[in-house]
């Protein structure tokens, strides 16, 4: 018995009238948990009563400590009838669990009810004695830390990043009894709220253990989901990355670790363990998944394309023998594991090596009414498959791991479309296992890193690339292939070279679908899906060119299935990556030259194209490097220097690169708008309106290119329903109208948040859902930032006087090991092997994928994906090198860490008065420092009514709900001693209404991490130094020290 | 392609305090969407105006759900529903009690009933003001009256701290309350050319001289009531006219003071005890209900008209008042001092200020 709970009930406030005859409350609390439950006595005729109850104490298990929620009931006493519910309180204990986090829950917490939303508050104080269990074979998991943020929490280092971990339950969904009417809807809802709060509480001990197994003791980057199955069950599921964390006792303790984090290592006395993955079983006492039919896979992997069954090389040509033992020492790493997976997104300086591109898959299945607890086919093995094939198609991308990875679905009906997404990359095997490397090697490896760019340098294989693609030696350090373009589905690395500002980019794209039942609805669903990935794509791609950058990150497609359509919504911030080429235009040809009126439609839209691009790159400042050292009118001698060094080490192999280049190839994009479509295409690729002046806008955690955040905060939710007229539902018509929702709901919120120009929209997280034929709903959840134009100039000219300081001395380190890498290395590769590619593709390019015949048998899956890549290939074509030009770069501010230490001289806002809570989608609070994590929050509500016009129509309904889902999370944010959430998110908004009927439902899952920030005041400018390097906690690779 | 849904909620509740002005003054959507046109703010902002009207729907949301909190301010400050920064929730609140003088002229002194409240459709179309600006107004007078209306303590005080307003807003919150409360008459066309600012002015005076709790703060302090012995005792004053040897002792010692003061002497020398009497009978009178309502009719007709009609400039008048109370103190059949002093200090301040054009 590890564990004694300890719960006082103190006062209540602002409780409702329950009694209308007195306008009075005779209220009592019920505190129950598990199976015991306790009372207070009932305090007559008040509506502040003061119950001041004794300590209430339950003695459980761990195991009950993590799983159970503590549930708190208020009720009015009634003599002669039945008591009346007045509300519910369900408090999460687990952030009581650590030892570091939270001591004690104590304050105000809205008292929700589902059907008449937050009525009064009550005060309450929790406790938890734990006491130690040394008992091995323990099924708890208390004091395994979980965290939203998908970076290494600020005030932790990484010891060791141990890698994937996923667990996820089933149970019946008591919604359907709901459906029967067998209960009131009240009694149905908490049914709901209460299982799904225990099969978290269930999957979260679950997933601790298997951290514990690893010898970790925290999960990074967790994401818990939950699929409404609807009559075939309920599937809460979760992945998350397992880490061994270290807690930063204070900056001074700090320092020295961050320059030797391999030596601690060393000293840890935790040997990571022969890891054997870690398997998800399906051992849930609620309940076994339910057997279903896999109906169909496919998947694809983007940067400029494909997977193909080539095998990857991991012959480690751009590295030389170094890179060649990184590569090895990985592999080994990492083979060891199942999924080589972290869902990450942000990672310490030199633990990305190398990035290879976007892999995705998704698959169609079919969810089955049997209830077969034994049928061996569950949501497990669908899950296992999928990643399976992510993990093949990072392979082919010469990749060992797959980095901000994440998984979702979408369910319509017995419909459900698993997908997964990542990027596949090359890891420093430092972080994920220690001792096993040479100290020495490590340190040259470290060196060997180009500052900046690596992550950049192509993974794969040149001569053996699995798919064609366009390479150019690196603009920034001259030495290694980089492709043309990089699509990533992680956050802008802190040391990347960018130029200008990012910005959000969307690909929106609708199709219309057939009705049909079960497997033919499967197989139609199947058939479009190929389709929508590649128009997705190729609209990311016009539209980045459009924007005169070069690289996505953060993207993410949304692929959503309804009764008549599916939706794509792809969303990702494009940047200028210093170390890729510029990117080529977009030309624009005509099928039918001799039409001289369609050829000067053409020659206008090739000019509006033009003006447009050249716009865009005036908005962000997307310079070419020799202009943008002018502007910032210092001389740079350093960098100079440095790039005429480095070139005339590989000079031979330069000159030859500019000579095949020079050949007036004009770089170009191809449109070609041979049918309507096409026109469609470039007529939308126009239509997207650039954000206010003084607006920006991104969905990383960091925008690029601004690093001087103000300390002003607005994090907000946004939800828009549409009503499609059905009359006219052509593909083009609802192209338009999802394009005009999401443009329109981006114009709104450049309106709404006016007043904080100039500011950056960050983290802009879009999510479409179907809910009935004709309705589409777009939620929004983001936080603006307000940021300082003026200290930008300041900032930019401090930093790069630094960089310049880092410059010099990074070019002796960096002098030696060039020449002996270029020396074996560049002559072995020569230039023409795209070009090659390039060629043999497009002669066995067969019939357009469309046209065949597409089974439901995963056996034609191979079949049906080389198709599709055959289609894909064809389309590469019409992509032409971009044209390289002698670049020299100047360093920018790295916007992470240097915003983060620009921000402690700003000045400190409005002092925030008592129970002010943040939120925020980002991992960081602009201007303050996170001291503490007090845990995770993970809440589910439900809201219904049916006076649905009286609470304002739908929007007063959704309007209200959200207000109060936000109060809610506050307030256990403040009862935990916290005053910010951080990495919030709204995974789930699930509304259905029935105006008819007067009714509504909605249901809504938000999560986040808990944490006590600091604001810095003027006081700690002095101690900026040291405060800086905290908020970064690993500065490791990257820096050489001198 | 229409909308069905659209909501925005911010952690922080946004608030446009040009849109709360509008939604204040009672206009509908599309009304204040149409102002806000106007107001060329589309051209600032190049929005559209469907924008405008998303924005302005969504903020008439969130201040109709938060009228319920402002009904009772202190609830504002403690609920955890919007989270709304403390300068801006003095903001709100401040508003939204916030009232126009010309609807407050209209209804100054009169019972805050039910009656008065269907009065609202005739003040609407005389003001200007819209309907549901003057109910909301109107609502506001009420329930600040019921609130305060059987407390005890100081009036201002009970009104700032149960409604959180400025003391500016109390102190006319605390006017319109006791005006109500002894249903002064302010309607009269020859009160017309009063304003709020005037009656509130009087009202303070009243408030700390002449209510039970301008005597002792200690006992059961009602502000809103006038001391029923005061007004009792006022009749005692009446020998001031009464007795003839009094009022001409009172003039001579008033007009020996004041000769060659005034550039009105003469007028005033006439006049002299047809405004004594005037002053006189209003404080004998004040023991009945109906001579407390028609208090500032008395005074216009009694003093200030006739003051005017003789072109007295405000310094003579001042001067006049002066004299003419401290010089009581001179008349030895006279034994009400005190009295006197706490009817004329109050009576001398009301009469300077409703003493204009």
């Amino acid at each position: 018995m590890p564990g004694k709970l300890k719960v006082k009930i103190v006062a209540g406030r602002h409780l409702p009238v329950m009694d209308r005859a007195s306008d009075l409350t005779d209220a009592f609390v019920e505190v129950k948990f598990g199976n015991t439950t306790f009372k207070t006595d009932v305090y007559l005729k008040s509506l502040n009563p003061q119950w001041n109850s004794e300590w209430f104490k339950f003695e459980v298990d761990d195991e009950d400590l993590q799983d159970e929620p503590l549930q708190i009931t208020v009720l009015d006493h009634d003599t002669y009838s039945a008591n009346d519910a007045i509300g519910k309180v369900y408090i999460d204990i687990d952030p009581l669990l650590y030892s570091e986090a939270a001591t004690v829950i104590s304050g105000w917490f809205p008292i929700y009810d589902t059907i008449h939303g937050i009525r009064g508050e009550i005060n309450v104080i929790v406790k938890v004695d734990l006491f130690n269990d040394l008992n091995r074979f323990r099924q708890s998991s208390c004091g395994v830390k979980f965290f939203c943020t998908t970076s290494i929490p600020k005030c932790y280092r990484a010891v060791i990043i141990h890698g994937f971990v996923e667990e996820l339950v089933v149970n019946e969904d008591p919604e359907y009894q709901w459906i029967d009417r067998i209960r009131t809807p009240r009694a149905s809802n908490e049914a709901r709220q209460r299982l799904i709060s225990l099969m978290s509480g269930e999957l979260q001990r679950k997933i601790g253990l298997k951290v514990l197994e690893m010898r970790g003791n925290a999960v990074v980057g967790y994401l818990q989901c939950f699929d409404l199955e609807g009559e075939s069950g309920l599937v809460v599921r979760a992945i998350g990355t397992a880490c061994t964390l270290d807690k930063l006792s204070s900056p001074a303790a700090f320092l020295p670790a961050c320059n030797s984090p391999c030596k601690e290592m060393k000293e840890s006395p935790l040997v990571h363990p022969p890891s054997h993955g870690c398997r998800s079983t399906q051992n849930s006492p609620i309940h076994t998944a339910t057997g279903s039919r896999l109906t169909q896979n496919f998947s694809v992997s983007v940067p400029t394309l494909i997977y193909t069954g080539m095998g990857s090389g991991s012959a480690g040509k751009e590295g030389g023998p170094f890179k060649a033992l990184l590569r090895q020492q990985t592999q080994s790493a990492l083979e060891q594991r199942e999924f080589p997976f972290f869902t990450l997104t942000a990672f310490p300086p030199g633990f990305l090596v190398h990035v290879g591109g976007v892999v995705s898959a998704r698959s169609v299945k079919l969810l089955d009414r049997i209830h077969n607890p034994d049928e061996p086919e569950t949501r497990d093995a669908w899950w296992a498959e999928i990643r399976q094939e992510i993990k093949s198609h990072a392979k082919a991308l010469g990749c060992h791991a797959v980095v901000g990875y994440s998984e979702s679905t979408s369910i319509c009906e017995e419909v459900c479309i698993l997908s997964a997404s990542g990027t596949a990359a090359v890891l420093n095997p430092r972080f994920l296992q220690d001792g096993t490397v040479e100290g020495c090697l490590e340190q040259r490896l470290e060196e060997n890193l180009p500052v900046g760019c690596g992550f950049c340098h192509i993974p794969y294989d040149e001569l053996n690339m699995p798919f064609p693609a366009h390479l150019t030696y690196c603009y920034n350090c001259r030495k290694q292939k980089v492709p043309d373009v990089l699509f990533t589905t992680i956050d802008l690395p802190t040391d990347a070279t960018v130029i200008g500002k990012g910005c959000l980019i969307q690909a929106r794209l609708c199709r219309l679908k057939k009705k049909a039942q079960a497997e033919a609805n499967a197989t139609a669903i199947s058939n479009l899906l190929p389709f929508m990935e590649y128009e997705v794509h190729t609209q990311l791609m016009n539209k980045l060119k459009l924007k005169g950058m070069n690289a996505l990150f953060g993207l993410r497609i949304q692929i959503t299935v309804g009764e008549n359509m599916l939706m794509g919504l792809a969303s990702a911030t494009g940047v200028y990556l210093a170390a890729l080429p510029t990117p080529g235009g977009i030309q624009i040809a005509g099928k039918t030259p001799n039409d001289s009126s369609y050829e000067q439609h053409i020659s206008h839209m090739q000019k509006k194209i033009n003006d447009t691009i050249a716009k865009n790159k005036e908005l962000y400042e997307i310079n070419p490097p020799e202009t943008s050292e002018e502007v910032i009118g210092s001389p740079i001698p350093e960098p100079r220097q440095r790039s005429r060094l480095l070139r005339s080490q590989s000079e031979s192999s330069d000159e030859v690169i500019e000579l095949d280049l020079s050949h007036g190839k004009k770089d170009a994009f191809v449109l070609e708008i041979d049918d309507t479509d096409a026109m469609e295409d470039v007529h939308s690729l126009l239509t997207d309106v650039p954000p206010p002046s003084g607006f920006y806008s991104c969905n990383t955690e960091i925008m690029p290119g601004i690093n001087n955040w103000t300390s002003e905060i607005q994090m907000f939710t946004s939800v828009r329903v549409i009503r499609l007229s059905s009359l006219n539902l052509t593909n083009q018509a609802l192209n338009k109208n999802f394009n005009d929702l999401c443009e329109n709901l981006l114009k709104s919120l450049y309106f709404k948040l006016r007043s904080m120009i100039p500011c950056c929209l960050c983290h802009v997280n879009f999510t479409v859902s179907l809910p009935e034929d004709e309705l589409i709903q777009v939620t929004v959840t983001a936080v603006a930032i307000t940021f300082d134009k003026n200290q930008a100039l300041q900032t930019t000219k401090t930093h790069i006087e630094k960089s310049l300081q880092r410059a010099s001395t990074d070019n002796e380190e960096l002098l030696q090991f060039p020449l002996e890498l270029c020396s074996d290395s560049l002559p072995s590769h020569p230039f023409p092997p795209a070009k090659e590619h390039l060629e043999s593709a497009s002669s066995n390019s067969g019939i357009p994928a469309a046209q065949r015949a597409t089974s439901v048998d995963y056996s034609s899956f191979a079949d049906r994906c080389s198709s599709w890549i055959e289609l894909i290939k064809l389309k590469a074509q019409t992509i032409r090198r971009g044209s390289i030009k002698t670049t020299v770069t100047v360093e920018k501010a790295s916007p992470m860490g240097e915003g983060n230490f620009r921000n402690r001289s700003a000045p400190p806002c409005a002092n925030s008065t008592v129970g002010v809570v943040k939120m925020t989608p980002l991992s960081f609070i602009p201007g303050a420092k996170i001291t503490k994590y007090l845990g995770i929050i993970n809440m589910f509500f439900i809201r219904e009514t049916t006076s649905l016009r009286e609470e304002g129509g739908v929007s007063g309904f959704l309007h209200a709900f959200i207000a109060e889902v936000f109060a809610m999370v506050r307030a256990h944010v403040a009862a935990l001693g916290g005053n910010a959430v951080v990495s919030y998110i709204m995974k789930q908004c699930v509304f259905m209404e029935n105006p008819n009927k007067n009714q509504a439902q909605c249901l809504i899952n938000v999560s986040g991490d808990a944490v006590v920030f600091v604001r810095e005041s003027d006081l700690e400018v002095a101690s900026t130094q040291q405060a800086a390097a905290t908020c970064q906690p690993l500065c490791t690779g990257g820096e050489v020290t001198t | 392609m229409t909308s069905e849904l659209d909501i925005f909620v911010g952690n922080t509740t946004l608030i446009d305090e040009d849109v709360y002005r509008l939604w204040l003054d009672g206009y509908s959507v599309s009304d204040a969407v149409a102002l806000r046109v106007r107001s060329g703010i589309l051209e600032q902002t190049g929005a559209t105006a469907a924008v405008l009207q998303s924005d302005t729907m969504d903020h008439y949301r969130t201040f109709h759900m938060l009228e319920r909190l402002l009904h009772a301010p202190p609830k504002l400050l403690h609920q955890l529903i919007f989270q709304i920064p403390p300068s801006r929730q003095a903001l709100l609140i401040e508003r939204y009690y916030a009232f126009d003088e010309a609807f407050v002229r209209e209804v100054l002194g009169k019972k805050l009933s039910k009656g008065t409240k269907k009065d609202l459709d005739d003040i609407s179309t005389k003001t200007g003001i819209t309907l549901k600006s003057c109910r909301r107004q109107f609502d506001n007078f009420k329930r600040v009256f019921k609130v305060v209306e059987e407390m005890r303590g100081s009036l201002v005080d009970n009104i700032q701290q149960h409604f959180l307003l400025s003391d500016r807003l109390s102190r006319d919150y605390a006017a319109i309350v006791f005006f109500a409360n002894n249903r002064f008459e302010t309607g009269k066309k020859k009160l017309q050319y009063l304003s709020f600012g005037d009656f509130a002015f009087c009202a303070e005076l009243m408030i700390q001289n002449w209510t039970l709790g301008a005597v002792d703060s200690q006992v059961d302090d009602m502000d809103v009531d006038l001391d029923k012995e005061f007004l009792q005792d006022l009749k005692e004053l009446k020998v001031l006219v009464a007795d003839k040897d009094l009022l001409d002792l009172h003039k001579s010692v008033v007009c020996t003071a004041l000769r060659g003061k005034l550039s009105v002497f003469s007028e005033m020398e006439a006049n002299f005890k047809n405004l004594s009497r005037g002053l006189v009978n209003v404080a004998a009178k004040l023991i009945h209900n109906k001579d407390v309502r028609d208090l500032f009719v008395d005074l216009v007709e009694k003093f200030v008209e006739p003051c005017r009609s003789d072109h007295w400039p405000l310094s003579d008048v001042r001067l006049f008042l002066n004299q003419y109370s401290a010089s009581v103190h001179s008349l030895d059949g006279f034994r009400h001092q005190a009295l006197w002093d706490r009817y004329m200090g109050t009576l001398r301040g009301c009469l300077l200020r409703l003493y204009h054009d």
